[in-house]
């Protein structure tokens, strides 16, 4: 089963709507709901990021008996040096976001933190790719 | 999960019901269906809130309470009666008048619930200060949001705190002193005068402890009749009892919003009304929530102030009972002066304070077993594309995804839906006659017939 979903770029205000459409989905499908809540932490903070520092981005999630898999491709400035951008408290959010209460600098080392897999890959100027997996 | 079966407070007369669907659009666990011109309740997904009788118009819908006569098979009758019950009646009813009102209908004891509020509120604290708790723990004071949790949020039970509410603490504390008194316990029976429909279900099935320490529930509007009616048939010797509370005015708030959060010593919201709470709920749920320790969430707008059961406007109660606090001089923010009654058995209560975890009960899984709960979700997902999506209810279903969802549970055809009979008798693969006798299976003969009561049955209660 795949679900796809799009985000643009400085709508905080929708942020949070595909990780609240995936949490449905995975509720009927009797999901355990200690997956499902790191399912959702993951969503979340990986749609965040996307609005926060990108243009715009897709997500794919994929569903199956074994693993749910969120593929998340941005179109965006990228991130330079992406070991820095994996500490915890390390931040490139403008004011402007950190304002709204975003920018923490926790993201993606969260994901990290509840992922059984993490892939990561930018190239500046272009973009960024998360896949994350977490399996059931 | 919990085997034991549920019981549930509220009970649709059949004979009564007239099919008008009020119910069916309100209820937000999707538990109530029409068919045969009748609403029909899935008791797992009922969380006894009450909507569904707070817009009943033939009060179809009922609040099933014990018989006010079994109060006679015990020596020593209390009344457990929450501060709302105070807050019914005029300014010219005293809290004497009231007290003396019930020992006229034959109780022996009257005895407020919030006189355990302070002590609850000191456990609280000490819950919320344990590093292990989930947060943000939500409170279990109220029942249908208990039960909310466990049917629609149950990831979230967890969280729900195990500590038992003030109804419990003060029951156990009453019976308590009467058996050092020297009274037999067979001989005290406890009787709640209850707002709602929820908290008779949590007396009846309780969630996460054995059984309750209460004899039997009384609806708290019929109650209310019993009291006005001693209370204006009063003779001219008339003189109330003086039975001043020992509940402190901060106590009697507890049952209204931020009743609970006034006690709670950390970073507290109160949350009143279901679609608040589902959709504060639908956050947390998300981790969207962060740095906050305590939830007071309660099912009715102005809490039990606007319980099911209640007679008197909600916010003038509010008001009748916050005017206690200004009659007052001491100063009940000061916990050093004030000891809780409940001080006297602390280790007996505290021994008994908590619960057991809370099993999640999700009704929104499609099936146990994932592979064939994703076959479902495909087969509801192509209903859908020939669904009209307006949520009619001429299905005798809430919504077009309930429908869809019966449907793949065999509890529906899709025949059901009354736009694509238009469509089939297109094609023609359907007979008008045919599609006739549907709608009539779902919502009786009668809806069919001319009728001109209806103007005067579909008043709006609220």
């Amino acid at each position: 089963m795949q679900l796809e979903y799009s985000i643009e770029g400085g709508d905080f205000s929708h942020a949070g709507f595909a990780s609240s459409q995936v949490k449905r989905v995975l509720k009927q499908l009797n999901v355990d709901p200690k997956l499902i809540k790191r399912v959702v932490v993951c969503l979340y903070e990986a749609e965040v990021n996307v609005v926060a520092h990108a243009y715009s981005g897709i997500i794919h999630v994929l569903i199956n008996t074994n693993e749910i898999v969120m593929k998340l491709a941005d179109k965006g400035p990228g991130i330079p040096d992406i070991s820095l951008a994996m500490q915890k408290g390390y931040s490139t959010a403008s004011d402007k976001v950190r304002e709204m209460g975003f920018g923490a600098g926790m993201g993606l080392p969260n994901i990290q933190h509840n992922a059984d897999d993490f892939k990561i890959s930018s190239n500046v100027g272009e973009g960024t790719n998360l896949e994350i997996t977490i399996k059931l | 999960m919990d085997k034991r079966e549920l019981h549930h407070a509220l009970k649709i007369l059949p004979e009564v019901c007239i099919g008008c669907s009020n119910c069916m659009r309100v209820c937000p666990t999707h538990a109530l269906r029409i068919s045969n011109g009748k609403a029909i309740l899935y008791p797992n997904r009922c969380i006894d809130c009450g909507e569904c009788y707070r817009v009943c118009p033939v009060n179809a819908i009922i609040v099933e309470q014990d018989d006010f006569n079994i109060i006679f098979e015990y020596k020593r009758r209390v009344a457990l009666i929450p501060a709302v019950l105070l807050g019914q009646f005029t300014e010219d009813v005293t809290t004497d008048d009231i007290h003396t009102a019930l020992i006229q209908l034959g109780f022996t004891d009257v005895f407020e619930v919030e006189n355990s509020a302070d002590f609850v509120g000191e456990y609280i604290n000490k819950y919320l200060a344990d590093p292990d708790k989930p947060k943000p723990v939500i409170s279990s004071f109220c029942p249908a949001i208990v039960r909310l949790i466990q049917v629609k949020y149950p990831a979230l039970v967890d969280n729900i705190m195990l500590l038992k509410p003030p109804l419990d603490l003060s029951a156990m504390y009453y019976k308590k002193m009467l058996m050092e008194q020297g009274v037999g316990e067979q001989d005290i029976g406890i009787f709640y005068v209850t707002p709602c429909a929820a908290k008779i279900a949590a007396v009846k099935s309780p969630v996460g402890e054995d059984k309750s320490e209460i004899s039997g529930v009384i609806n708290m509007d019929f109650i209310y009749n019993k009291v006005l009616k001693v209370y204006k048939n009063r003779d001219k010797e008339y003189e109330a009892l003086n039975r001043e509370t020992a509940c402190n005015p901060k106590n009697l708030m507890w049952s209204l919003t931020n009743g609970e959060a006034n006690f709670v010593k950390a970073k507290c919201l109160a949350i009143d009304s279901l679609d608040n709470a589902m959709e504060f709920l639908d956050k947390v749920e998300n981790q969207e929530i962060g740095d906050v320790d305590f939830l007071e969430i309660r099912a009715c707008d102005e809490s039990c102030a606007g319980g099911v059961l209640t007679t008197g406007n909600r916010f003038l109660t509010v008001q009748r009972l916050k005017s206690f606090f200004n009659d007052e001089k001491v100063n009940y923010d000061d916990d050093k002066a004030n000891i809780s009654i409940c001080d006297k058995y602390r280790d007996y209560l505290v021994g008994r304070i908590s619960v057991e975890p809370i099993a999640p009960r999700g009704i929104d899984k499609l099936d146990d077993d994932m592979t064939k709960a994703m076959k479902k979700m495909e087969r509801i997902n192509r209903i859908m594309c020939y669904l009209p999506g307006i949520d009619c209810g001429s299905c005798g279903a809430p919504t077009c995804q309930t429908l869809a969802e019966d449907i793949v549970h065999g509890r529906a055809a899709i025949s059901h839906c009354i736009f694509l009979q238009k469509t089939m008798e297109q094609i023609p693969m359907l007979n008008p006659s045919h599609s006739f006798r549907i709608m009539e299976k779902i919502w009786g003969k009668e809806r069919f017939q001319k009728d001109c009561s209806k103007a005067k049955t579909y008043r709006i209660r609220r």
